[in-house]
């Protein structure tokens, strides 16, 4: 392996200083895990609190990490860019964000463990790694470490048996998505011979564009990709995950990890497999377009708003994938534009599902949402506005994000793909108007309660939704940020 | 006067009026004032814009441009000619009125209610001002949440499904319009709307964008066949609701006619201009029947309104066959004056009617024809207004609704003798069902004893339906200042149409 051929100690170690905020976390994750041992059960929030400080401190030490171009170091297994930095202060907010949700919702389903918040951390701690992963290598260690917590996650509220059930789906799914991307690499090593992206990348330059090898390789790793993003044909465990899960991990898998999976489409196919464009690009044109049309048709008939957003993620998913496909600069901007703002959005959403929930109650139905503007204009309102963000109806940010990727896909001359993405869009519009409908056009049930939640929580979500209306009104900044960091 | 931001008052004052009315949600009384301040404040702001035009140029004027998303070339871009500025003035006024309207008849949720109105007031304005396609988009599409709402919740019974379809209905065609503005967009290297204009284009594109520009305005008119979500939104919306529909929105999908299809594919809207010209008459005769067999009020008035949108299309789009027939250009621009007009009229005389409704809806809470009979003898001044906007609707020389319909069909003569036949039914038709309308509510004996219980109009309704019939006769008879503002623009507009944009 080339890595290994030319290992240095001294620029090994020269280059720990790039990975300092992954260094950061998994110590500070260590020590809350240790600190946690020493809390009394009642004071167990406060190992939630600590986790956001930590995350946003990581953010910071993120921020703070001087960029320019593109640095490889580690002996090539490791790599940080703009778009790695971007992704990570992404993910490291929206993290903390669904932390400050999640103490709420665990306390008033008396399972307000430590554990919720080490292993949303390890698997942050993934996340970061294989966002900047130079080498085949780091990238799986990255995704299986996220996974890993993910699956306990989704299983940590003992008591639940779908929980479990969903848990094992989860698991055993995952885990044949991982061997399938596994064997997909390793089928890509045997055809250029190397492990690191940049030299995979420069390797499927070089005439490798028709090598059948090459394109057998493609095809697997387009496969473990698409289950990692959950797009159709590979969708099937989103749902049952979705609904089955705590709504509190629901958050985190719906947010956190669809940003780590980007980040794993982001490397191996345009940066790695760059060459191999046209290969790759109609392999997700078919994922898209099935995205898009079963996501959004499927989620027109879910009675569950957890099982709603799912479908709703899968068509997201097909969007994002537009800008992918297309193979240009902007189309990958677009695409980073239109992953980074539905996280955000999506965390607003499932945010407002926890504010609802109450003792022993989900709150999952969407007919728990009936004349919510009776309850609580306040809260009624931004979740309209995140709905109709979904929807993409300016001028919330979710317009940007599918103006941004037809631009895309429209700018390489695929204008039937830009016209069937808009209508499907109309087919979506539906059901997000449902849950609009529900709010204001309907009167609340009998025995509705207050909205609760705690102050800290009310002002987050709040914030979260209005910063997808500010955004959407000014969005120039987030896009001229996108646009910087995938040159 | 562009240094006075007069045109981003009118948006955005509002718009934060708005936000500032849904913070009243616990103080009716302070809702109702703060509204009714807020959207005279506009109206006032806007009168300038009348006062300050300068007439006899087509450039824009008030012009107002700040960059707004770099990385798309979308700028903060606006500006009005003599076809856009009467629009806000109509924008502006039917607020005003529907604020003083709504004051006692809107009990459920008033500061949301007055909120929606505003924030929408705001909107539109923003959509008859803005000169860069993407904020043109963006206010297009964000008009329809309000509108949404308001139709949802303070509504009739079938509300929901009425509403839904509304939204739905509108969204459909406007993302089709989306692709085409991003097409043009990579072609012309940013939104702004001159250099759409300005760009060659060959016939096939132009269809293309064509056929997608179509599909979003021709739900917005309505024109026959995708007419079907606008009696269904009529009916249910609240009378409000019902006023700026009428009186503006629909207003929308005229301009849209003007201001992007005509100019920027002005090959394919002659090679297309059949299609438009059948769908308008058939809009004029057939709608026209239509509205003759309605039972319910409401829905009289919201054919009646297709069918005179039909006008408003024709007007535009008679143009080549104009300078076919008589291979001259002169009376292009009486259709484009005359559309311009109808337009406008239409606003003023359909919110009226549907003001009119209301008045007897809070009385007695029934929109069926058969539940009136004999209004006249209860409520004698309300009966005057009422059969003064009928005359008008019908096109009575000395209101308003005479001066766009004569126009179009003097136009349409120059084209073709069949055309003007066609489109001159409407004078019977319209007359026909409105004056019908007319007999059955307001003449003949008292119906019922609900009839016979009914008060005339107070203060308010009084002042509502004057200024109205006010404005309609004054257009109506002297609409010599209307056509002086919007003459140099539409002759610009007329220009444009001639000169082919197909590159050789």
């Amino acid at each position: 392996m080339h890595a290994i051929d030319t290992f240095n100690v001294s620029q090994f170690n020269a280059g720990l200083i790039y990975a300092c905020p992954e260094i950061f976390l998994a110590l500070s994750a260590c020590a809350i895990l240790m600190l946690d041992l020493l809390l009394r059960s009642d004071r167990r929030a406060v190992t939630g609190v600590l986790s956001v400080i930590v995350l946003l401190i990581t953010g910071v030490l993120v921020v703070m990490q001087p960029v320019q171009g593109r640095v490889v170091a580690l002996g090539g297994l490791f790599e940080l860019d703009r778009m790695a930095q971007v992704l990570k202060v992404a993910m490291l907010l929206v993290v903390a964000m669904v932390f400050v949700y999640s103490i709420d919702y665990l306390r008033r389903r008396a399972i307000l463990k430590g554990e919720y918040f080490v292993l949303g951390l390890f698997a942050t701690l993934g996340g970061l790694v294989l966002i900047s992963a130079g080498s085949l290598i780091t990238l799986y260690l990255g995704l299986e470490l996220m996974s890993l917590c993910l699956y306990a996650m989704v299983a940590f509220d003992r008591e639940s048996g779908i929980a479990a059930e969903s848990a094992i789906k989860y698991f055993v799914l995952g885990s044949m998505a991982s061997g399938t991307l596994l064997y997909g690499m390793s089928v890509l090593y045997g055809v250029t011979g190397s492990l690191e992206i940049a030299q995979i990348a420069s390797a499927a330059q070089a005439g490798l564009g028709e090598n059948i090898g090459l394109i057998f390789g493609i095809a697997f790793v387009i496969v473990g990709i698409g289950f990692k993003l959950g797009a159709v044909p590979f969708h099937m465990w989103i749902p049952d995950v979705y609904e089955g899960s705590p709504t509190c991990v629901t958050v985190f898998i719906g947010t956190a990890s669809k940003l780590a999976a980007f980040a794993l489409a982001m490397r191996l196919l345009p940066e790695a497999l760059g060459g191999s464009v046209h290969d790759w690009s109609q392999m997700l044109v078919v994922l898209s377009v099935l995205s898009m049309a079963i996501g959004n048709i499927v989620a027109l008939a879910q009675s569950n708003i957890k099982r709603m957003l799912a479908y709703s993620t899968i068509s997201h998913v097909g969007f994002v994938l537009l800008g992918i496909l297309s193979g240009t600069a902007q189309g990958y901007q677009a695409a980073m534009f239109y992953m980074i703002s539905y996280v955000l959005v999506a965390a607003g959403a499932f945010g407002m599902v926890l504010l609802l929930a109450r003792q022993g109650f989900e709150s999952d139905k969407l007919i728990d949402f009936k004349g919510l503007n009776a309850r609580s204009p306040w809260f009624a309102g931004m979740m309209a506005i995140l709905m109709f963000s979904l929807a993409g109806v300016p001028p919330f940010i979710g317009f940007w994000a599918k103006l941004g990727v037809i631009q895309a896909v429209v700018g390489v001359g695929a204008t039937w793909l830009a016209v069937v993405a808009v209508l499907f869009s109309v087919v979506g519009a539906f059901y997000y108007l449902r849950i609009v409908k529900l709010m204001y056009f309907d009167e609340p049930a009998e025995d509705a309660v207050p909205v609760g939640g705690s102050a800290l929580m009310r002002v987050v979500l709040s914030a979260n939704a209005l910063a997808v209306m500010v955004i959407g009104i000014v969005p120039g900044a987030l896009l001229q940020i996108c646009k910087l960091a995938i040159q | 006067m562009s240094n006075l931001h007069l045109l981003s008052l009118l948006v955005w004052l509002p718009i934060i009026g708005g936000f500032v009315v849904l913070g009243l949600n616990r103080h009716e009384h302070g809702a109702r004032w703060m509204s009714l301040v807020v959207s005279l404040a506009t109206f006032l702001f806007s009168i300038p814009l009348w006062t300050g035009f300068h007439r006899g140029t087509a450039a824009m004027q008030f012009v107002e441009r700040a960059p707004w998303i770099a990385t798309l070339h979308a700028d903060y871009y606006l500006g009005v000619d003599g076809i856009s500025m009467p629009l806000i003035l109509l924008t502006t006024f039917t607020t005003v009125l529907v604020v003083i309207a709504s004051w006692e008849n809107v009990s459920k949720r008033v500061a949301q209610y007055m909120a929606s109105f505003l924030i929408l007031e705001g909107l539109m304005n923003g959509v008859f001002a803005s000169l860069d396609a993407a904020l043109f988009y963006v206010l297009w599409e964000a008009m329809l949440i309000p509108m949404f709402i308001i139709i949802g919740v303070w509504g009739g019974p079938r509300r929901v499904y009425a509403t839904i379809k509304f939204f739905l209905y509108t969204f459909i065609g406007s993302v089709l319009m989306l692709v085409a503005l991003i097409y043009l967009y990579l072609k012309a290297g940013s939104y702004e709307l001159a250099g759409f204009q300005h760009m060659p284009l060959t016939l096939r594109e132009q269809t293309f964008i064509f056929l997608a520009f179509f599909a979003a305005f021709a739900v917005k008119v309505p024109m026959w066949p995708v007419h079907t979500w606008l009696p269904d939104a009529h009916v249910e919306a609240p009378t409000g609701g019902s006023v700026v529909l009428a009186a503006i929105m629909l207003k929308m999908g005229g301009y849209g006619f003007l201001r992007f299809s005509l100019p920027i594919t002005p090959d394919a809207s002659r090679s297309l201009d059949w299609l438009i010209i059948a769908l308008s008459l058939i809009a004029v005769v057939y709608i026209g029947f239509v509205a003759l067999v309605q039972r319910d009020m409401k829905k009289l008035i919201a054919y009646s309104s297709i069918a005179h949108m039909g006008f408003v299309t024709l007007g535009m789009f008679i143009a080549f066959q104009i300078v076919q027939h008589t291979g001259r250009t002169a009376g292009i621009e009486l259709g484009l004056d005359g559309a311009v007009v109808q337009m406008l009229s239409h606003g003023l005389i359909s919110g009226a009617m549907f003001l009119c409704v209301g008045v007897m809806y809070d009385r007695v809470h029934s929109r069926e024809i058969s539940a009136y009979g004999g209004v006249i003898n209860t409520m004698p001044y309300f009966a005057a207004f009422m059969v003064l906007f009928a005359l008008a609707n019908s096109g009575l020389p000395g209101t308003s609704g005479f001066i766009g319909e004569f126009l179009v069909i003097l136009a349409s003569f120059k084209a073709n003798v069949w055309y003007a036949f066609l489109a001159a039914t409407i004078l019977v038709l319209g007359a026909a069902y409105t004056l019908w309308l007319v007999k059955r509510v307001i003449f003949g004996a008292v119906a019922n004893e609900k009839v016979a219980a009914l008060k005339d109009l107070n203060g308010r309704e009084f002042l509502v339906l004057g200024a109205l019939a006010l404005a309609v006769l004054i257009v109506g008879v002297w609409p010599a200042p209307l056509l002086d503002v919007m003459r140099a623009s539409t002759a610009h507009l007329a220009q444009q149409l001639l000169v082919s944009k197909v590159v050789p």
